[in-house]
C-alpha cells in the first residue's frame, strides 16, 4: 500500500469531482460570494452536500448556529466512515498522519479505502487524497471564474459518475457474499422507506444514511456472522 | 466579510471533527467479534444507502438516471471495474438524453 497505489485510485474520484466542484464554484459566485471565498470554502471543507448547504445559508445571511448545526448534521455520517477506517489503518500510522489525512475523508475516498483488503498505510492515504483534493479545488476555481454554466447534456451525464463508482464498489462483494447482499438490500430498503414515506421525510439525507447503516450493519452483526468468503 | 469568514471556519470545523475524532480515538483494534462484524458491514451499508435511490435522480431526467443505473449495475455485476462502470453509465445517460431532447 504505497503512495502510488493510492494516487492512481484517486484519479477517477478527481475526475468525478470536477463537474460537482464546478457547479459549486459557479453557484457560490452567482449567489454573490467573491471567487476566492468559494475556493476557500472548497479547500477548507472538501465535502459536497455539507458545503453546498452551508454556503446556501451564508448567502441567505443565516445565523452561526443555523450554519453550524446544519453542516454538522449533514456531516455526522463521516463518524461512521472514520470509525470503520480506524480499524483498517495500520497501527504504524502516527497520530499526526491521522490528523492530516482525516481532513480529506470524503464519501468517495472512504468508499475506495474501505474496500482495500490490506491494512491501510499513511502513504496510501496521502496518495488517495492528493488528486481528489486538487480536483475539488480546481473544479471550484473553474466554476468560480466561468461565465456560463456547463451544457446541460454534459452536466446531466456527469452527475451519475460518482454514484456509478459506488455501484462498482458494493455490487461485486454483494454478488460473492449472501450476507453482504442481505445487508445491502436491507440498507436500500430502509433508505427508501425513510425517503418515500411522507411522515418520515423530515429526516435529512445525512440521517437517512446513518439510520440505514446502523440498522442494516447492526442486523448483520447480530444475525449474519462473517463467512470466510466475506473477508474481502 | 468577517461574518462570512467565521461561518466558513465553523463549517470547516464541524466537517473536520466527525472525520478525525473516531480515527484518533479508536486507535486500538476493537476486540469484540460482534463489533468487528458490524464494522465489516458498515462500508457496504453506507455505500448502498448513499447510492440508491439517489442515483436515479442524479441526471437531468429520471429516465436517463434509471437507464444509467441499470447499465452501471449490469457492468458492476459483470465485475468490470470502477472506470468501465462509471464510463458506461455516463455514456448511457448521455445517449439517452441526446435521443430524448
Amino acid at each position: 500500500m504505497t503512495y502510488k497505489d493510492g494516487f492512481i485510485k484517486g484519479l477517477p474520484i478527481c475526475l468525478g469531482y470536477l463537474p460537482v466542484a464546478f457547479t459549486f464554484g459557479f453557484m457560490a459566485v452567482t449567489g454573490g460570494l467573491p471567487a476566492w471565498i468559494s475556493i476557500l470554502i472548497s479547500m477548507s471543507n472538501v465535502t459536497s452536500s455539507g458545503q453546498f448547504a452551508g454556503t446556501t445559508l451564508i448567502l441567505a445571511n443565516a445565523s452561526y448556529v443555523e450554519i453550524t448545526i446544519t453542516t454538522l448534521i449533514i456531516n455526522l455520517r463521516y463518524m461512521l466512515m472514520s470509525l470503520a477506517l480506524s480499524q483498517k489503518t495500520s497501527s504504524s500510522s502516527s497520530l499526526i498522519n491521522k490528523l492530516i489525512y482525516s481532513f480529506v475523508i470524503t464519501d468517495e475516498t472512504f468508499a475506495i479505502a474501505s474496500m482495500e483488503k490490506e491494512p491501510i498505510t499513511s502513504a496510501y492515504m496521502y496518495g488517495l487524497i492528493t488528486l481528489p483534493y486538487i480536483g475539488w479545488a480546481a473544479g471550484t476555481i473553474l466554476g468560480a471564474f466561468s461565465t456560463g454554466i456547463m451544457p446541460d447534456s454534459l452536466k446531466g451525464a456527469m452527475g451519475i459518475a460518482l454514484f456509478a463508482m459506488f455501484i462498482s464498489l458494493f455490487i461485486p462483494p454483494a454478488k460473492h457474499s449472501h450476507n453482504v447482499a442481505i445487508v445491502v438490500a436491507l440498507s436500500i430498503f430502509i433508505t427508501c422507506i425513510l425517503k418515500y414515506i411522507p411522515a418520515l421525510s423530515f429526516i435529512s439525507a445525512g440521517f437517512r444514511i446513518i439510520i440505514a447503516t446502523l440498522i442494516s450493519a447492526g442486523f448483520g452483526a447480530l444475525f449474519l456472522p462473517e463467512e470466510e468468503s466475506d473477508n474481502v | 466579510m468577517s461574518k462570512i469568514l467565521i461561518s466558513i471556519f465553523l463549517m470547516a470545523l464541524v466537517t473536520y471533527l466527525p472525520r478525525v475524532l473516531p480515527m484518533v480515538l479508536f486507535n486500538k483494534k476493537i476486540e469484540s467479534k460482534r463489533f468487528q462484524a458490524f464494522l465489516h458491514y458498515v462500508p457496504f451499508a453506507v455505500l448502498a444507502s448513499m447510492t440508491i435511490p439517489d442515483i436515479f435522480y442524479s441526471t437531468s431526467m429520471l429516465i436517463s438516471g434509471i437507464i444509467g443505473s441499470a447499465v452501471a449495475i449490469f457492468l458492476a455485476y459483470k465485475e468490470k471495474g470502477l472506470v468501465i462502470v462509471a464510463s458506461g453509465a455516463i455514456i448511457a445517460v448521455y445517449i439517452t438524453e441526446l435521443i430524448l431532447h
